[in-house]
């Protein structure tokens, strides 16, 4: 029950870690393309290891399959959503960033 | 064994408070579109951390719909700024 | 989809496989909490499969798409493929929490670069691919051509599409489309 525990808390201490550095991200990358770069990839691999986390603590119940259910529709949609929004912004004419040039 | 789902839960309302500078000051439109599709990646994961937080699993229903919601609310926004208008004749 | 060119054995194996995977479904969100409580209630029950046959004569068309030989083999393909790719998803988050905390540069561009891949299905899979894997974002898709517009952070994982290939050799191979 024990290990159980220790287990699981490892795994959602990551995935907070890991949202932590997609907002850090967020904040200080310098234009809108590499923003989506951060969030993008960080939030997939933090809610997928958060829901990890609450999978082993809850053992396998029908919640379980729930759980996962929501991850694995994330996995689907999150880059989905991504996709649309770079491609309405690059459709618009939004500038990309290059090195050396001005904050965004 | 409450205790870490209290402690995630309140770094994850953290990084949703810090977020929304993006969503409030962040230049531009699609900076603010990036924020609130952000928030709403965090709130999922939120809602399912407080229904462990209070012990009632079956806030899982609820994060699984606030994904659907999410998605398809993002891809509306984007399509709406790609072209200007939400359905053309 | 073409309906017509759809042959009749075809049909009749997507609408099957399409109300298995519906009324498994409907178990699993549902019945557990609300019906099976009660067993030998066959009215609860059905209700669940008149649901998943709703769903299955709206949707079978977009579920199990026309041309549909060897989908199985596809299957047993793609879930190799799908650990692969979480593994790449990981790789994917070490390199950008990298280039966030000022270990790596980033210095962006954005490349363009034809494929082989045709069908809906592998050009979809090969987009999300992209996109999950370290450094490099999809911005758009020409489906007549397999051409892709591609936003990398850096020198690194655009030549990682553009010279290695080895993520279009896998796709192609999974749908097998080389």
């Amino acid at each position: 029950m024990l290990a159980i525990d220790v287990i699981s808390t490892i795994f959602l201490a990551a995935g907070s870690l890991i949202m932590i550095t997609g907002t850090v991200g967020l904040l200080k990358f310098p234009d809108f393309y590499t923003r989506m770069h951060a969030t993008g990839k960080c939030d997939t691999l933090g809610q997928i290891l958060i829901i990890l986390g609450c999978v082993i603590y809850e053992g396998f119940t029908f919640i379980t399959i729930k759980l996962l259910l929501v991850s694995a529709f994330y996995l689907l949609a999150g880059p989905a959503s991504t996709h649309a929004l770079m491609k309405a912004a690059y459709v618009t004419g939004l500038p990309v960033w290059k090195k050396g040039d001005k904050r965004m | 064994m409450i205790l870490p789902f209290l402690a995630v839960g309140i770094i994850i309302a953290c990084t949703i408070l810090v977020c929304s500078y993006r969503a409030i000051y962040g230049p531009g439109t699609f900076n603010r579109i990036v924020a609130a599709n952000v928030i709403g990646t965090k709130a999922i994961v939120l809602l399912i951390v407080v229904g462990y937080i209070i012990e009632r699993p079956h806030f899982i229903d609820i994060a699984l719909m606030y994904a659907v919601i999410a998605f398809i609310g993002t891809i509306i926004i984007a399509k709406y700024a790609e072209r200007g208008e939400l359905c053309s004749r | 989809m073409e309906m017509t060119e759809m042959k009749e054995d075809h049909r009749t194996f997507s609408i099957a496989l399409t109300f298995c995977i519906m009324f498994i479904f409907w178990v699993l969100l549902s019945a557990w909490t609300v019906y099976l409580p009660e067993p030998y209630d066959l009215s609860k029950v059905s209700r669940g499969i008149l649901a998943a046959l709703i769903v299955t004569f709206l949707t079978y068309e977009i579920f199990v798409p026309g041309k549909g030989e060897k989908v199985l083999l596809k299957m047993r393909r793609f879930i190799p493929y799908v650990g692969w790719e979480l593994w790449q998803i990981y790789l994917a988050t070490v390199d950008v929490a990298k280039r966030v905390f000022g270990i790596l540069e980033v210095d962006p561009q954005i490349i363009e670069f034809d494929t082989t891949l045709r069908s809906d299905f592998a050009l979809v899979t090969f987009a999300n691919s992209i996109t999950l894997t370290p450094g490099t974002i999809t911005i758009d898709v020409d489906p007549e051509r397999g051409r892709y517009i591609v936003h990398a952070i850096a020198k690194g994982p655009a030549d990682s599409l553009t010279v290695d290939q080895t993520m279009q050799k896998k796709v192609g191979y999974v749908f097998m489309e080389e």
